[in-house]
């Protein structure tokens, strides 16, 4: 559904069809709702038997990347002698993304769920579910869910009577972007400092406390039930007729300067165009949409050409210049100066830069110093080479991506409004604030 | 983190706080994990293969009971922990969201990042700077009631602006709401 909207009759609701459904929250409404049947099911099945299901769903990672989930699960080796770990990535601090905080506070349970079967395909008795310390409502359900779901046995140490251990405990963030990223919430889970790791040796060698470990996003691991109980086939069928590598559905959260603001689910490969004028409502009254971040901040900013003529797939996404990201979609209108808010996204990456890498600290925080200077009026020309500089040198040289995270929406917005900032260099002021003290 | 203060950034820790003067640095510490706190402990432990992992939530606990997390709160957790001050400093100095001086009674945290920000967050950070008496980001007020601080995404940018007040989750603020929010909080 459109939550906060009544849903669009062409969104398909699979993850949010309880989306504001209060009786979906406890163990008894979700049982109702079909709850807890996939995980039966997947108690009864090996584990390689789920992860081939997985696979052949074509589901693909939800956090950002859009790694393959059944080939990332076929990485762990149940029975090899070692403790292994899931860890469940809430920590939802992208900007412009807010869908996973809607699943865990409307369907805590299918999270639960998502979790108990994802463990006991990679063969963990332990899951861990980071969340981020802001979501203290997300945190309150999520953690009455889980003791609801222990005391009445189905997680535990004998998960529905089968014998077999499914621990699923919520971990608490304290504020800090970059434990989103896989190994940084790895070692905050541990009780460190969140810097990322280097990686070789990666998580399903040596994850949390050295031992294997599968990071997955809560809506990847929500969709999973869901394919338990319909197949694969069913969760294939939703996807382009020419593109078999996006499958299933998708939840975009939708902000800015938008009529409707809000997360929808649709199929894969969904028009761009259509979902930001129909669904969305499209510009607020007498506006204009100026540009679309469609994938949370980190991903290339789009002109209207480009997003009008995109479609909402991971292919679809990188065939107009940009990626679909954590689908964290953020509409800018033409009221708004495009010198400002970047230089409002590159403060964002120098205040959550871990500072463990030197291109990150001094890049994220140098690119900030001059966007300022530009949008207060003084800017120079060279400003906007020094600006392309520092991202080149910011980009594929870190531990983690947050550095070029910074980097990129500085180079698309040097490429594609290049006249707004030469604007503010020449008129030593921002024309939006001159026209608006007018 | 790595923004430093010279650049004006929003850490809560880098404050300078005027007020709450009752809980002035070096007053003796009353141990927090006795009783009911310290069997909350002792389950988490169960919960982890190592003790260190339990290090945030314990810091969670201190934070709760005692509004901020002091140096003798860190020495204490480090106690119970097995681990060195200095290690537990240098955890809690990572994080943006444990105090590490007392803050106002009511912290109000206003997301002002680009997606809240096209949408007037910067409007809502002036309004409550101005009703609450403030008056500037990360000064507590003269009678030690708020603190008001602007912060990164949190993560409800569809519901802009959400506004933090102490564990409140407060989504669509505008500045016209403040005073009525405000006047609800004693
Ligand atoms: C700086 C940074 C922040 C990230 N933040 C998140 C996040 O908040 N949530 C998330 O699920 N993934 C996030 N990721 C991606 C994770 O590293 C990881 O790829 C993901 O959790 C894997 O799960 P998936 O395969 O199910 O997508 C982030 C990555 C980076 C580099
Ligand atoms: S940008 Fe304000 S909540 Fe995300």
């Amino acid at each position: 559904m459109g939550y906060p909207h009544a849903p669009h009759p062409r969104e398909t609701t699979v993850l949010s069809k309880y989306f504001g459904d209060r009786d979906a929250i406890g163990l008894d409404g979700w049982r109702k709702r079909g709850g807890y049947v996939a995980f039966e099911k997947a108690l009864g099945m090996t584990p390689a038997e789920i992860v081939g299901v997985v696979k052949d769903s074509g589901l693909r990672g939800r956090g950002g990347a859009g790694f393959p989930t059944g080939l990332k699960w076929s990485f762990m080796k149940p029975g090899d002698g070692k403790p292994h770990y899931l860890c469940c990535n809430a920590d939802e601090s992208e900007p412009g993304t807010f869908k996973d905080r809607e699943i865990m506070r409307w369907t805590p349970h299918a999270l639960i769920e998502g979790c108990a079967i994802g463990a006991y395909a990679i063969g963990a008795e332990t899951a861990y579910i980071y969340i981020r310390g802001e979501f203290t409502e997300p945190l309150e359900r999520m953690e009455a869910a889980v003791r609801e779901a222990r005391a009445a046995g189905v997680i535990g140490p004998n998960a529905m009577g089968t014998g077999k251990r499914v621990d699923v405990w919520v971990h608490k963030g304290a504020g800090a972007y970059i434990c989103g990223e896989e190994t940084a919430l790895m070692n905050s889970l541990e009780g460190r400092r969140g810097n990322p790791r280097i990686k070789p040796p990666f998580p399903a060698v040596a994850g949390v406390f050295g031992q294997p470990t599968t990071i997955n996003n809560v809506e990847t691991l929500a969709a999973v039930p869901h394919i338990l109980n319909n197949g694969a086939e069913w969760y294939k069928k939703m996807a382009r007729a020419d593109n078999p590598k996006s499958t299933g559905t998708k939840l975009w959260s939708v902000c800015g300067n938008i009529a409707r603001p809000g997360n929808y689910e649709v199929e894969m490969g969904f028009p761009f165009k259509d979902f930001l004028y129909d669904l969305c409502g499209g510009p607020p009254p007498g506006r204009k949409f100026k540009a679309v971040i469609p994938g949370g901040s980190s991903v290339p900013i789009m002109n209207m050409e480009e997003a009008e003529a995109a479609l909402m797939d991971y292919e679809g996404m990188v065939a107009k210049g940009s990626m679909l990201g954590s689908a964290g979609c953020i509409v800018i209108d033409d009221a708004q100066c495009m010198v400002k808010q970047i230089a409002r996204l590159a403060r964002f990456y120098a205040h959550e830069s871990c500072a463990q890498c030197t291109q990150c600290r001094e890049g994220t925080a140098w690119a900030t110093k001059i966007m300022e200077r530009i949008e207060a009026g003084e800017g120079t020309m060279a400003d906007l080479d020094t600006l392309l500089e520092i991202g080149d040198n910011m980009t594929g040289k870190t531990i983690c991506v947050l550095s070029d995270s910074c980097a990129v929406p500085i180079a698309s917005g040097i490429q594609k409004w290049r006249d707004e900032f030469e604007a503010h260099i020449k008129g030593k002021r921002c024309p939006f604030r001159a026209a608006a003290a007018a | 983190m790595a923004m430093s203060k010279e650049m004006g950034g929003t850490h809560a820790e880098s404050h300078d706080t005027h007020g709450g003067a009752e809980h002035a640095h070096g007053e003796p510490h009353e141990p927090v994990f006795v009783g009911e706190r310290r069997k909350q402990l002792d389950e988490l432990l169960t919960r982890y293969p190592t003790k260190m992992a339990v290090l945030l939530p314990a810091l969670w606990m201190v934070q709760e009971d005692r509004g901020w997390v002091s140096e003798a709160g860190m020495a204490e957790v480090a106690e119970v922990l097995s681990l060195t001050p200095a290690y537990v400093k240098g955890v809690v100095t990572f994080y943006t969201m444990y105090h590490q001086h007392p803050v106002g009674k009511h912290f109000i945290q206003v997301c002002t990042t680009s997606p809240c920000n096209v949408c007037g967050a910067e409007d809502v950070v002036h309004a409550f700077l101005e009703h609450t008496k403030c008056g500037e980001l990360g000064v507590t007020s003269e009678d030690g009631k708020f603190t008001v601080i602007e912060v990164e995404c949190l993560g409800a940018c569809g519901f802009a602006t959400p506004v933090m007040i102490n564990s409140d989750f407060i989504e669509s603020v505008t500045p016209e709401k403040v005073p009525d929010l405000l006047s609800k909080l004693t």
